[in-house]
């Protein structure tokens, strides 16, 4: 086990070469739905179970399919009536359960990236070649499903190895050169993207995704009023907009649709998009997207800038 | 290191689901369901009648709610036991003012020692529908299917007995389930089951012993949820249920009937400073036009009807 994780350098939030947005936009907005599939009896992970009861466990199952048969429409819905494109993490065993909802997605050109085969299948304990074929499997299922070449990644229920963004970068390509495997969301450590070193050597960074922001962490774990969730997201957004004239920012709010559009939530939820939607200069945009852009403008400059501050700090 | 390859291997993974309980359909995409007179939105009050054992065996494990501290957990007894004694009747009060077709979910066992609160229960023009045997009998995986078809026998079969009601519908202690408990439901002449909670509708499942449906009662929009389990304000539970209803109710207006289906605790919500809570969600779903309350048992019906099934 290492003492700190190492795929970064410190680079302090303050003096960085200026980021803008196109459109001189501040903010680069993306909301990520999770679309995901939790299997009611899964093999069980000896590092985690998951869940609380013995099979078939009813509780946390039947909610997170309400997410499946009520809630993507629901999301769907308000995303279209904001001008929001999803930036889906999936579930990828979801293209073969309920293709339906693929296709829905693909219809409105959002993206779809990697969230593992289930949300009950941990990476822990997985061998560096079956967590590579577990990765594999999911971007090649992606493709096969909607002919789109995964950019992305987020680790099945935040389980993660050593390896896990080397896998990804690798395998992406493997299977498709520079246009897969170029983002990880499984890092909170920066409102900006941010290069992260790879063993391969590849040009590959991450994107800005929340936790702080997830609606599950929001209201499972913090146990957060529905409307103050949506003053959270108000308040983030504020800030983040206020900080973006100096250097551009991204906002994300990742969600997951049995969570937030459950009745009782969904309109605090609305007047956040709103909200947000109706303020000039964000870019409301996807996770590829923002990555492809800073690949291309940025992505040098930081690097520069990270190692001249090294140097100088030496 | 490395994890047996069953763990690479995913034999459901293919259309539907990962079980053969029930079809998959998105609820945007079936037959839109007409209530009666023409509402838009069925209202089902649930109101769960408990008892939580004090020498609770927690087997397989505790149940939320229920004892906490070392025995003689007096404080979470009685506390439990607060909701049969004087919360229920304050609920009573309350339902009897906005004139509320109650459904009771109550513990076979709670209904066979209390004699009286069920008497109180019955002159209700309500429905009574039956919460397993008491809070610390569970129906869980690896159960004996012998000793759990005893008792779904027992529970069912005595507050049919008791309350002279049908007894059409099931409520698991927990909401928890055997691999078996669907068919012993079904077997025991059960038409509908509230444990599933991943609809705002009705919908049909399969058991060995022919069909049941679920009736999912929401658990996140329960008062032991948001306020015993979340610590939300009682002020934003009544804010998130009225949310929830005008959501449903404009969801309903778009695309067919909905159902709100309102689980309550008398040992939660009866308290002294909780109960206008629970007037004031009243007040709300019982004021609209376009409201249909009513029992889980006549939902079934019609919902069943246009189904194109005679229950």
């Amino acid at each position: 086990m290492k003492e700190s994780l190492g795929v970064y350098d410190y680079w302090p939030y303050k003096d960085r070469p200026k980021i803008e947005w196109p459109n001189g936009a501040k903010v680069a907005f993306w909301v990520a739905p999770n679309i995901e599939y939790y299997e009611l009896d899964p093999p069980a992970n000896p590092h985690r179970a998951a869940w609380p009861q013995p099979s078939p466990a009813l509780p946390g199952y039947g909610i997170r399919d309400y997410g499946n048969r009520v809630g993507h429409r629901r999301q769907m819905a308000l995303l279209d009536k904001y001008g929001i494109r999803g930036s889906v993490s999936l579930s990828v065993a979801m293209c073969e359960h309920h293709p339906e909802i693929i296709e829905m997605c693909q219809e409105r050109n959002w993206e779809l990236f990697s969230h593992g085969i289930y949300n009950t299948r941990y990476t822990y304990g997985l061998s560096e070649e079956q967590e590579r074929a577990m990765i594999r499997d999911s971007i090649e299922t992606i493709y096969r499903h909607t002919g789109q070449k995964c950019a992305g990644y987020l680790a099945p229920a935040l389980s993660h190895s050593e390896r896990t963004l080397d896998l990804f970068a690798e395998v992406g390509t493997e299977l498709f050169g520079d246009e897969a495997g170029i983002y990880t969301c499984d890092l909170f450590h920066d409102d900006q993207p941010t290069p992260v070193s790879v063993r391969s050597g590849k040009r590959f960074i991450s994107i800005p995704y929340s936790l702080e922001m997830n609606d599950t962490i929001v209201y499972a774990v913090n146990k957060v009023e529905p409307r103050h969730y949506g003053e959270i997201l108000k308040r983030h957004f504020d800030r983040l907009y206020e900080e973006g004239s100096e250097s551009g920012t991204v906002m994300c709010i990742p969600t997951h649709n049995y969570q937030v559009s459950c009745p009782h939530r969904i309109k605090a939820y609305e007047e956040v998009l709103e909200y947000i939607t109706g303020h000039s200069d964000v870019w409301v945009t996807t996770g590829r997207e923002i990555a492809d852009y800073y690949l291309e403008n940025y992505y040098d400059a930081a690097l520069a800038d990270i190692e001249s501050k090294k140097r100088s700090a030496k | 290191m490395s994890l047996d390859k069953e763990f690479l291997e995913y034999p459901w993974r293919s259309y539907g689901y990962d079980h053969e309980r029930y079809d998959w359909s998105m609820l945007e995409d079936r037959a839109p369901v007409t209530w009666p007179d023409g509402k838009k939105l069925a209202v089902w009050i649930n109101t769960s009648l408990e008892f939580y054992p004090l020498n609770q065996r927690g087997v397989p494990f505790k149940v939320p709610n229920g004892m906490k501290m070392p025995y003689p957990d007096l404080r979470h007894f009685t506390l439990r036991d607060y909701g049969n004694r004087v919360g229920i009747y304050r609920c009573l009060k309350a339902f009897e003012r906005f004139g509320v077709r109650p459904t009771f979910a109550i513990n076979t066992q709670l209904a066979q020692e209390t004699p009286y609160l069920l008497e109180q229960l019955k002159a209700f023009d309500g429905e009574i529908l039956c919460h397993g045997w008491n809070m610390d009998h569970l129906h869980y995986g690896g159960q004996d299917e012998q000793e759990e078809a005893e008792l779904v026998k027992r529970s069912v079969d005595t507050l049919r007995e008791l309350s002279g009601q049908p007894v059409r519908g099931w409520l698991s202690p927990a909401k928890n389930q055997s691999w078996n408990t669907p068919d012993l439901l079904a077997a025991n002449g059960i038409e509908y089951c509230c444990d599933w909670v991943n609809d705002d509708m009705p919908y049909e499942f399969k058991t060995s012993n022919g069909p049941l449906t679920i009736m999912p009662l929401s658990t996140e929009l329960e008062d032991q949820f948001i306020i015993g389990q979340n610590l939300h304000s009682e002020d934003s539970w009544v804010e998130q249920v009225k949310d929830a209803f005008d959501y449903l109710l404009e969801e309903a207006r778009a695309q067919g009937g909905r159902m709100l289906a309102l689980n309550i605790h008398p040992w939660l919500i009866g308290q002294p400073h909780r109960i206008s809570s629970l007037e004031a969600v009243l007040d709300y779903v019982t004021g609209h036009d376009d409201v249909w309350q009513a029992t889980a048992s006549e939902i079934l019906d019609v919902f069943a009807k246009q189904a194109g099934k005679e229950v």
